[in-house]
């Protein structure tokens, strides 16, 4: 039977109150906070975090992986290759990208679904991020957050299987971006709540319970998108679900994360889910689809992982005005240091696994395992001076100890101070690298750290790279 | 293989005044620079018959040395990060030890205040290679590449880090005593200890008085045969030794490299004392130059020199023994912290204050019967680092 069999998620670990946003504007605003993408995140950094989350370490026989977005870094460049470079996947596998639509996420996970199905591919992955932006002072300021979900579809070790599915589409403007805008607009609200949004999801519920043969009360938990809480509440109302089977749909911690919303909740869900709960998953955006789930006794495996719970506590405030220079709301003044220049394409090109995955190397004679700075690719071990003795050595996976550190206050950053550890990997080999998602107060010399895939930089294009993170905050 | 001893005498020098020199070109610098050591040696500018130009940043090729006007000898740019000025030196005395070149000329220039930017130009940041990697990797600017050195040293020897920082607050404490003596420094103010604890952090552990000054400078030497020496001038210094020791980035990629000595410096120095005959340099050397590019690494470099016990320097700093009246003073020019650090001229700053003071003539900050100098130049940073080391003494054994 195909289904979900494994899932992961990713939220940042930066949450904006939105009281600081109320001060702001002395304006009414929403009860509580939104997850906020760090200055070296995006779609793609947070959907590689989800994705290597729902890995967990193996990237075996998994031959597709689709990526569902509104917020792409990149107009034309796919985001799916590099999420696949930088988790290490094989070069056949293959890669999508679903976009343009809040539905794309669970469009992602139709197709996936269908592929499995019909066999073209073992398992595949379907990851979705979303970073939108909200114009300042307006109401999805407040409501949008950042963060990522993801699931890996199968028909081994499923968790939960999908017994069917029933989709409608829908060409209602209700939500839109068009290509030069960087911000999200939308139609009066009445009017999308009224026209588009209840009874769309009305049609895509009512139709995937009459095609199942299965009612309301037969599920003990349903998942479906809103763009609010107070939209999410009254559809719940309308279809007659009961609070307690109602996923809560997490807005108030980490807000609405777009494409990533539904598989962020349904993830939760699947946390929660015990062996023969029928679940009932609603994608919404340009019309819906409806899915009905079973879990099975493999769920119980789920539990032992971290949860959504343990994300939403790893967290720091921060306030406006970071949020502002984060997501290059607000021009500031540049660094005083001369401009870095643009990495050269050939160089990353070259350099390929090192950037994606961070491929070292390891000296098949001495063992020694070696990181060589970008760009000063080596052929002789440093340790033996064996020449041409190395194979292939990825240290994204591998955890490590800061053996020294240093905050620079010159270093070009968006949170400043840089800092900037030494790691030395605990099965050896070190990397001198800039670190993340920390508190600069709190690092010290034994840190206990793993490396992240990060954005180091924007220019002509984006440059990624990877960071350490200490393992606790 | 034979060793340098004693084959080749320096007879002449000339540095300028460091600092920001907004008023002064790369040329102008070169000028008097060059013009002191002609003076000093009494030769003239046609008696060259070779020249070796160290810079980084502030020019390409011999033909940066053209406002010498200099008639069609040969000439090289060397460059070795901020050991380029001993590059330079130690390229000028292998010249003249073949037996090649009589009288050459080492010279070293920076103009680092003509960037407009604070800090220094190039790859603005440590990780920045002009080909084509910047950006790729992080980078990070070069206090924080030695303020690693301080976070590491604190840890192994369970400091606690203001008791670490105390410490090397008293380092820049000394050398700006020292620079304050001497009218050719960048800066000539003196500090208190408490000063430059609270002063703003640059790259923590490291703070402002624990960095160099970014500064405009040059220096040069007139370097010739030691059989000749003494036709030149009748107290000439004398070259026991030079080494210079490049490491292969092990403090980036192995974890042996312990971030509390630098093995470049360790290399360097113990090849140096073997040609200059040196057994206890604590107790042989009279007076030492050493790359306080920042604090920390001063106090490594005690250590890795052999001037101090290792992991004791601490003891060493308390007592006194690197200051102008110890048993070992360092940096009694007031050092790369308080002359200043135009990287081209660094390594020869060092050698023009060692070559006063070996010849007596260092006034206020004169130590007493100098026999043997040293001078001590690094470039790059701990883990992938160029060490150099001279040795220097007032007789020919």
């Amino acid at each position: 039977m195909v289904g979900i069999t494994a899932i992961g998620a990713h939220i940042p670990m930066y949450r904006l109150n939105l009281d600081e946003i109320g001060k702001m504007w002395q304006t009414r605003t929403m009860k509580g906070e939104k997850a906020v993408a760090g200055y070296d995140e995006d779609a793609i950094t947070m959907a590689v975090a989800a994705t290597l989350d729902c890995m967990n370490g193996s990237g075996k026989d998994i031959n597709a992986l689709y990526f569902a977005t509104t917020s792409a870094p990149y107009k034309e460049k796919q985001s799916a290759a590099t999420i696949a470079g930088a988790t290490d996947l094989g070069r056949e596998c293959h890669t999508a990208d679903f976009t343009n639509s809040l539905r794309a996420g669970s469009i992602a996970l139709k197709a996936a679904v269908a592929e499995v199905k019909c066999g073209t591919v073992k398992q595949a992955i379907v990851t979705a991020a979303d970073c939108r932006k909200g114009a300042p002072q307006g109401r999805f300021e407040q409501l949008f957050g950042d963060g990522a979900a993801a699931v890996m579809v199968g028909s081994n070790n499923v968790i939960a299987t999908v017994d069917d599915s029933y989709s409608i589409f829908s060409d209602f403007t209700d939500l839109w971006r068009l290509d030069d805008e960087a911000f999200v607009q939308s139609a009066d609200g009445r009017f999308v709540d009224l026209v588009g949004y209840i009874p769309i999801m009305k049609e895509a519920i009512s139709g995937i319970m009459k095609k199942c043969s299965l009612t309301a009360n037969d599920f003990a938990k349903v998942v479906f998108y809103a763009h609010d809480g107070r939209e999410h509440a009254d559809l719940a109302k309308k279809m007659g679900f009961s609070p307690a089977q109602v996923q809560e749909p997490l807005f108030a911690q980490i807000g609405n994360t777009g494409t990533a919303a539904a598989l962020m909740m349904l993830v939760a869900a699947l946390e929660g889910a015990a062996p023969n709960d029928k679940i009932l998953f609603v994608g919404y955006g340009d019309g819906a689809d409806a899915f009905v789930l079973r879990a099975t006794e493999a769920i119980s495996r789920v539990r032992n992982t971290e949860g959504m719970k343990d994300r939403l506590a790893r967290k720091m405030p921060i306030d406006y005005g970071k949020y502002l220079h984060w997501h290059n709301l607000i021009r500031v003044e540049p660094p005083t240091l001369p401009e870095r220049s643009e990495p050269s394409l050939i160089t990353r090109w070259r350099d390929r696994k090192a950037v994606a995955a961070l491929y070292g190397v390891k000296c098949k004679n001495c063992g020694t395992a070696q990181f060589p700075p970008i760009g000063q690719k080596i052929r002789i071990c440093v340790h033996c001076q064996a020449k041409d003795q190395f194979e292939d050595y990825k240290f994204s996976d591998k955890k490590g100890k800061l053996f020294s550190f240093a905050l620079d206050q010159l270093q070009p950053t968006k949170n400043p101070p840089g800092v900037n550890g030494v790691v030395d990997f605990d099965e050896g080999g070190r990397l001198i690298c800039e670190l993340t998602d920390c508190d600069p107060s709190k690092v010290s010399v034994g840190m206990p750290v793993e490396m992240t895939f990060r954005k180091m930089g924007k220019g002509k294009s984006i440059n990624y790279f990877w960071k350490g993170k200490p393992m606790a905050l | 293989m034979e060793s340098i001893r004693d084959k080749v005498a320096i007879v002449g020098m000339g540095c300028t005044k460091f600092g920001e020199r907004w008023d002064m070109g790369v040329g102008d610098l070169l000028v008097e620079a060059a013009y002191e050591a002609f003076k000093d040696a009494g030769i003239e500018p046609k008696d060259v018959q070779a020249a070796w130009l160290g810079t980084v940043f502030s020019g390409i090729s011999g033909i940066t040395l053209a406002p010498l006007g200099l008639q069609y000898i040969p000439i090289s740019r060397v460059e070795n990060m901020c050991a380029t000025g001993s590059e330079a030196l130690r390229a000028a005395s292998y010249a003249v030890a073949a037996g090649v070149v009589d009288v050459a000329l080492a010279i070293g220039v920076e103009k680092l205040k003509d960037t407009g930017v604070t800090g220094v130009k190039g790859p603005g940041l440590v990780g920045d290679n002009p080909d084509g990697t910047a950006g790729i990797a992080p980078g990070y600017s070069a206090p924080a590449s030695f303020a690693y050195l301080a976070s590491r040293y604190f840890s192994e020897y369970k400091m606690k880090p203001e008791d670490g920082r105390k410490l090397l607050a008293e380092i820049a404490v000394k050398n700006h005593y020292n620079g304050s003596l001497n009218p050719k420094a960048h800066f000539s103010n003196l500090i208190t200890v408490e000063q430059a604890m609270k002063a703003p952090i640059v790259a923590y552990p490291l703070a402002l008085f624990d960095c160099c000054g970014v500064s405009d400078g040059a220096a040069a030497a007139i370097v010739t045969r030691a059989d000749m020496a003494k036709s030149f001038r009748p107290d000439p210094i004398y070259i026991k030794a030079l080494s210079l020791a490049v490491g292969a980035r092990q403090g980036a990629m192995v974890q042996d490299y312990d971030f509390v000595h630098l093995e470049e410096n360790v290399r360097a120095s113990r090849n140096a004392y073997a040609d200059a005959g040196i057994k206890d340099p604590r107790k042989e050397i009279s007076m030492a130059e050493v790359h306080d590019c920042f604090t920390v690494h001063e106090m490594i470099v005690y250590e890795d020199l052999g001037f101090a016990k290792r992991g004791r320097a601490k003891e060493d700093i308390e007592a006194g023994t690197f200051t102008l009246k110890g048993d070992l003073p360092v940096n009694t020019d007031g050092g790369l912290k308080c002359f200043g650090h135009p990287l081209g001229a660094s390594g020869l700053r060092m050698m023009y204050e060692v070559y006063h003071q070996l010849r007596g003539k260092a006034g206020p900050r004169q130590v007493k019967n100098p026999r043997l100098g040293l001078t001590h130049n690094l470039g790059g940073n701990a883990g992938t680092g160029i060490a150099t080391v001279f040795i220097v003494g007032n007789e020919k054994s």
